[in-house]
């Protein structure tokens, strides 16, 4: 399936900026998955330094922002062929080791309610029902809610109130998974939604790794694995590790923040 | 050279600047205490107002007397322009730039640290106080003797100079300011004992008495000094000597490094309005006036090169 | 002199002869006013202080800067004594650059077992910002400082490798500087190996590893803390012997795409960034975020190619506690070789049995920290009071892998001047290995510490320790 791509973040900032440095995990790369056709970052109120691969494998750009500046607008903007792989996402790429990816973060902190879910689904010995019998107890347990959460509330958090949207339901899988003995992974990207090419906000689920299969996707909110309509853009430990945008600002005061987003499928218009 | 660098000279050359002028200050005041009995305190008012600290003396003392301004003026640390405060902070800066001084500088301040440090330790007694007073004078001089034997005449130099000259300039602006009533000719009472020991202690605060009677011959006037002190050309002090300094100072700079700022407009501006000039028209127009246009005008180009030569980010 | 009984005096033996490397030395002495010789002492502090030459103390009062003790009585070391340290170091310093680049990279030494997967997985001293991550050249300790201590004629020990950035070198050089200066006689009569090589040698390294983009003669500056740090003399002063810019993080910001210095003339792009600041203050944008010390995007122009920070970051893997005790395993993984220098047996407290072991033998070992450092969470058991040693023993109990063990050693001494004449001290020594790409240039020497205090085996400065000027004999 084609995709087309089109995001845009617009941060605007109280006062003009005296300086500020963002990471970008803005670059989806090719993948068992998804082959990327074409791909463009644009700036406004800020200028490009540098790219490098971070040890996820992720591509970064930092960009500086314009000193005086109120605004600045990032645009990814692109075409994705993708394939249904029934979840399999990839073989693993580079050096970061398996054990890595047991390390619990603040965000995927294991308490009482993480192991709740672990306890539920312990008795399935097989690792890929194990997995999925997991992403559905999330899913009865942390209603799919929008505004009960906020982006750095943690797995433990969610499962208190009960609700929370795709990043809360990737922190409580990856946090049960890695609990259970599974290296886990935040995947942050986009997905193609029924009738709707206007979206709220980019997408998140998480991958588990298997030993035989590879990295294996599980979109808790969906309740399903990711097929042809998902564009894998970033990974990490979790959200803070995959953010899209992430970095510091000095003298900018209050910032709001705003995104624009559509996913639809054939070029979009774009070559 | 880095921006910060050149700050750290600059203002370290100011604060050695600053604790030798505090030191004269004192001097001067001390000599008014000595001489007259009546009106001590509104004289040594006049001391911390010229230093610039009315408001932070009045927010630990009540009244201005003797004991309290010379501590607080020497050696109170909430007072950052005590000697004693200064005196570390120029010891900061020189550690900071300690790579772009010479060894023999870098020594010379250090050892003024030390000395006044000690000498500093406890409560200056009245009798010690000329002793005092003359290592402080002393021990800045020999940083400076150490400035121009061993420095290479190169943009380090050109900071370490426009710093002295820009505290200079300030601290001489300040005094006449504070003082410029004594001199106006409709408050002068010609010939009494009050002006003389004003005007004298004008004069002892820039260590100008002797060079005055040379230059007036003995005729001391209030024109006559407030001349010396603001367009002399040749004493050290006066605020048109600092500001040729200064200008050529900022004029190496500018060619040495091939680029023309805003401070550099705003010295030459600064220059002009003094050169050309005579006492009689700056009366004319109000001593105060210009007096305080120029400790404006120096604040503002102070601003100015900080921005232009990058001192902080 | 009377040398301490049971303990190895480098000039005496065990008293009954003085050693050969002494000899020359001793015969000056022996010809010397003793109070000229104190009165020197005196002056060299004065001189000390006059300099600068000073460290400030935390969590003391404002302007508190102390002075390292310094004897005037050189420790020296026999050209055949040295040729086999110098040798260890290199091998081992070979070990640990290999070490770095594989446990970064594949990690093909827990592959092979050699070492449990945990002492890495569960350390913070491991960066995962590092991984994957080749620095240029090669090279991520371009600095290493091995602690050596003494017991004997033939026995040197390896107490900790210094890794990350090993401070005390300026001291070394001082020390060096102050010796010719007040006793140049002596240098006439012994033939000394030279340290003054030493700024010279660690900017051609630095310079040797700038990145490959680099044109025309790199730029080097050091990245100090600031005036309030300990070792900020130390910072200014090898910036000035090398000819760097010494440099705080609030003069550094990315400017097209590399770590440029704001100058009076603009900003200006460094090719080597020599850091004294740790790991997690060197970039809030990736580490800790309320660092003000830092440079932020200092690591992402790292991993892009744009900069050389040395030592690189990451490379506390290499000198945490609890993979010293593998250092053998290390050695002889990367090398083929048999360690030519040895380790100080090692109990990890992590094993039930050596925790056993080290419980029951509190009083006769010294139990350290796994990340620690300056002698603060350590104990010495044959000078500890029973409360101390309860103390410690609950804390063991507590979180065993935080410890680890190890015997006190009869850590050799060499004679001080007193007022009384000499009289025998504790010493170890610091020698300072730089790494380029294709050399390991080892100064001949170090920095020597003694412990003033009579009986005592901390030499560390903050504990009162001082230093020595450290003799390499030419053959």
């Amino acid at each position: 399936m084609q995709l087309s791509i089109a995001h845009t973040t617009t941060y605007r900032y109280a006062s003009p900026v005296r300086s500020g440095l963002q990471e970008l995990r803005l670059r989806p790369r090719n993948g068992a998955n998804q082959t990327v056709a074409s791909w463009e970052l644009t700036l406004e109120g800020a200028e490009h330094q540098l790219s490098f691969d971070d040890h996820y494998g992720n591509r970064v750009d930092l960009v500086s922002l314009t000193p005086g500046t109120t605004e600045i607008q990032v645009r990814a903007q692109g075409v994705v062929d993708t394939l249904d792989t029934a979840g399999v996402a990839a073989r693993h790429v580079g050096h970061t080791p398996m054990w890595f990816y047991l390390r619990s973060t603040e965000r995927t902190e294991v308490g009482r309610g993480v192991r709740g879910f672990c306890e539920q689904v312990q008795t399935e010995d097989d690792d890929v029902n194990r997995l999925h019998a997991l992403s559905g107890a999330i899913r009865d347990g942390v209603a799919y809610r929008p505004g009960e959460s906020h982006v750095a509330s943690t797995a433990e958090e969610a499962i208190e109130v009960g609700a929370g949207v795709c990043q809360d339901h990737a922190h409580v899988f990856i946090a049960a998974a890695r609990h259970l003995g599974h290296p886990a992974r935040y995947v942050s990207g986009y997905l193609l939604m029924g009738n709707t090419v206007e979206q709220d906000a980019t997408h998140a689920w998480a991958e588990a790794w298997i030993d035989g299969l590879g990295w294996v996707g599980f979109d808790v909110s969906n309740g399903i694995s990711p097929d042809e309509r998902y564009v894998r853009v970033a990974t990490g430990l979790d959200y803070r590790a995959a953010a899209p945008i992430r970095g510091v600002t000095y003298g900018a005061g209050d910032e709001s923040l705003e995104v624009e987003l559509q996913v639809q499928v054939g070029t979009g218009g774009q070559q | 050279m880095l921006g910060r660098t050149a700050g750290g000279l600059y203002w370290m050359f100011r604060h050695l600047e600053r604790s030798e002028n505090t030191a004269r200050l004192i001097e001067a005041g001390m000599r008014i205490a000595l001489t007259r009995s009546d009106d001590v305190e509104k004289e040594w008012k006049s001391v911390v107002t010229t230093a610039g600290q009315k408001d932070a003396f009045l927010e630990r003392h009540e009244r201005f007397d003797q004991a309290n301004v010379i501590d607080f003026l020497l050696r109170d640390r909430t007072n950052p322009s005590s000697v004693r405060s200064v005196i570390e902070s120029a010891r900061s800066n020189a550690r900071e730039v300690r790579t772009a001084l010479t060894r023999e500088v870098w020594e010379a301040t250090n050892d003024t640290w030390l000395t006044v440090r000690d000498t500093l330790a406890r409560p200056v007694l009245d009798r010690e106080l000329p002793d005092v007073l003359a290592v402080i004078r002393r021990e800045s001089a020999l940083v400076r003797g150490a400035l121009h034997g061993t420095m290479l005449r190169n943009d380090i130099y050109n900071f370490a100079r426009i710093g002295t000259f820009m505290e200079r300039a300030d601290n001489t602006a300040r005094i006449l300011d504070v003082k410029y009533y004594v001199l106006l000719p409709s408050a002068s009472y010609v010939g009494t004992s009050l002006d003389n020991v004003q005007w004298e202690t004008i004069l002892r605060s820039v260590s100008a008495q002797r060079a005055y009677r040379w230059r007036s011959a003995g005729d001391a006037s209030a024109m006559g000094i407030a001349d010396f002190l603001i367009l002399d050309q040749q004493l050290p002090r006066s605020l048109v000597f600092c500001y040729r300094k200064i200008d050529e100072n900022l004029g190496y700079l500018a060619s040495d490094y091939g680029e023309h700022h805003r401070c550099h407009e705003l010295s030459h501006d600064l220059l002009l309005r003094l050169t050309g000039r005579n006492i009689e028209s700056i009366f004319e127009d109000g001593l105060h006036e210009f007096l305080g246009d120029c400790i404006r005008a120096t604040n503002t180009l102070g601003h100015a090169i900080e921005r232009d030569y990058r001192f902080t980010a | 002199m009377d040398v301490r009984p049971g303990y190895f005096d480098e000039m005496y033996g065990d008293g009954s002869a003085l050693r050969a490397p002494y000899r020359q030395y001793e015969e000056w002495f022996a010809r010397e006013d003793p109070r000229r010789l104190l009165k020197k002492s005196a002056d060299a502090e004065a001189l000390f202080r006059r300099t600068g030459i000073t460290f400030n103390v935390y969590g003391s009062e404002e302007g508190d800067e102390r002075l390292i003790p310094f004897d005037i009585v050189p420790r020296i070391i026999a050209a055949r004594e040295w040729a086999r340290l110098e040798r260890g170091i290199e091998q081992r310093v070979r070990a640990i650059n290999a070490f770095l680049h594989d446990i970064y990279h594949r990690q093909e030494i827990l592959r092979a077992g050699r070492i449990p997967k945990e002492v890495i997985a569960d350390n913070d001293a491991f960066l995962p910002e590092m991984i994957g991550f080749t620095p240029p050249g090669g090279v991520y300790t371009h600095i290493v400082g091995i602690d050596l201590v003494r017991t004997d004629d033939n026995d040197f020990y390896v107490l900790e490798d210094n890794a990350r950035t090993p401070s005390g070198v300026s001291y070394m050089l001082e020390n060096r500087e102050t010796m010719l200066q007040m006793f140049p006689e002596l240098f006439t009569r012994s033939r000394v190996r030279p340290v003054s090589e030493y700024p010279r040698d660690l900017r051609s390294s630095l310079a040797a590893t700038a990145p490959v983009r680099t044109s025309g003669r790199p730029l080097v500056a050091v990245l100090t803390p600031g005036i309030h740090n300990s070792a900020y003399f130390e910072h200014a002063f090898l910036a000035d012997q090398m000819g760097a810019e010494l440099v705080e993080g609030h003069d550094l910001s990315v400017v097209d795409g590399r770590i440029a210095m704001r100058t009076t003339e603009g900003p200006e792009p460094i090719d080597v960034l020599y850091r004294r600041v740790d790991d997690d203050y060197l970039d809030p944008l990736t580490f800790n975020p309320s660092s003000l010390l830092g440079v932020p995007g200092v690591m992402d122009v790292y991993r892009s190619g744009g900069i050389t920070i040395a030592n690189a970051p990451g490379t506390g893997i290499a000198d945490d506690k609890a993979v010293y005790s593998y250092m053998p395993e290390i050695i002889d993984f990367y090398t083929g070789e048999k360690p030519l220098l040895q380790n100080v047996p090692t109990w990890r407290c992590s094993e039930p049995d050596s925790l056993a072991y080290v419980l029951d033998h509190l009083s006769e070992l010294v139990v350290k920290e796994v990340h620690g450092s300056g002698g603060y969470g350590m104990l010495v058991g044959p000078a500890a009071s029973k409360r101390e040693i309860s103390r410690f023993t609950r804390k063991l109990k507590a979180s065993p892998a935080n410890y680890i063990a190890q015997p006190t050693l009869a850590l050799s001494t060499v004679p001080i001047l007193t007022r009384n004449g000499l009289a025998p001290r504790h010493v170890d020594l610091r020698p300072f290995a730089l790494v380029s790409p294709n050399t390991i240039r080892i100064t001949p020497g170090g920095l020597t510490r003694v412990a003033m205090k009579r009986g005592s085996l901390v030499v560390n400065s903050s504990q009162g320790g001082g230093t020595k000027d450290t003799w390499v004999m030419e053959d």
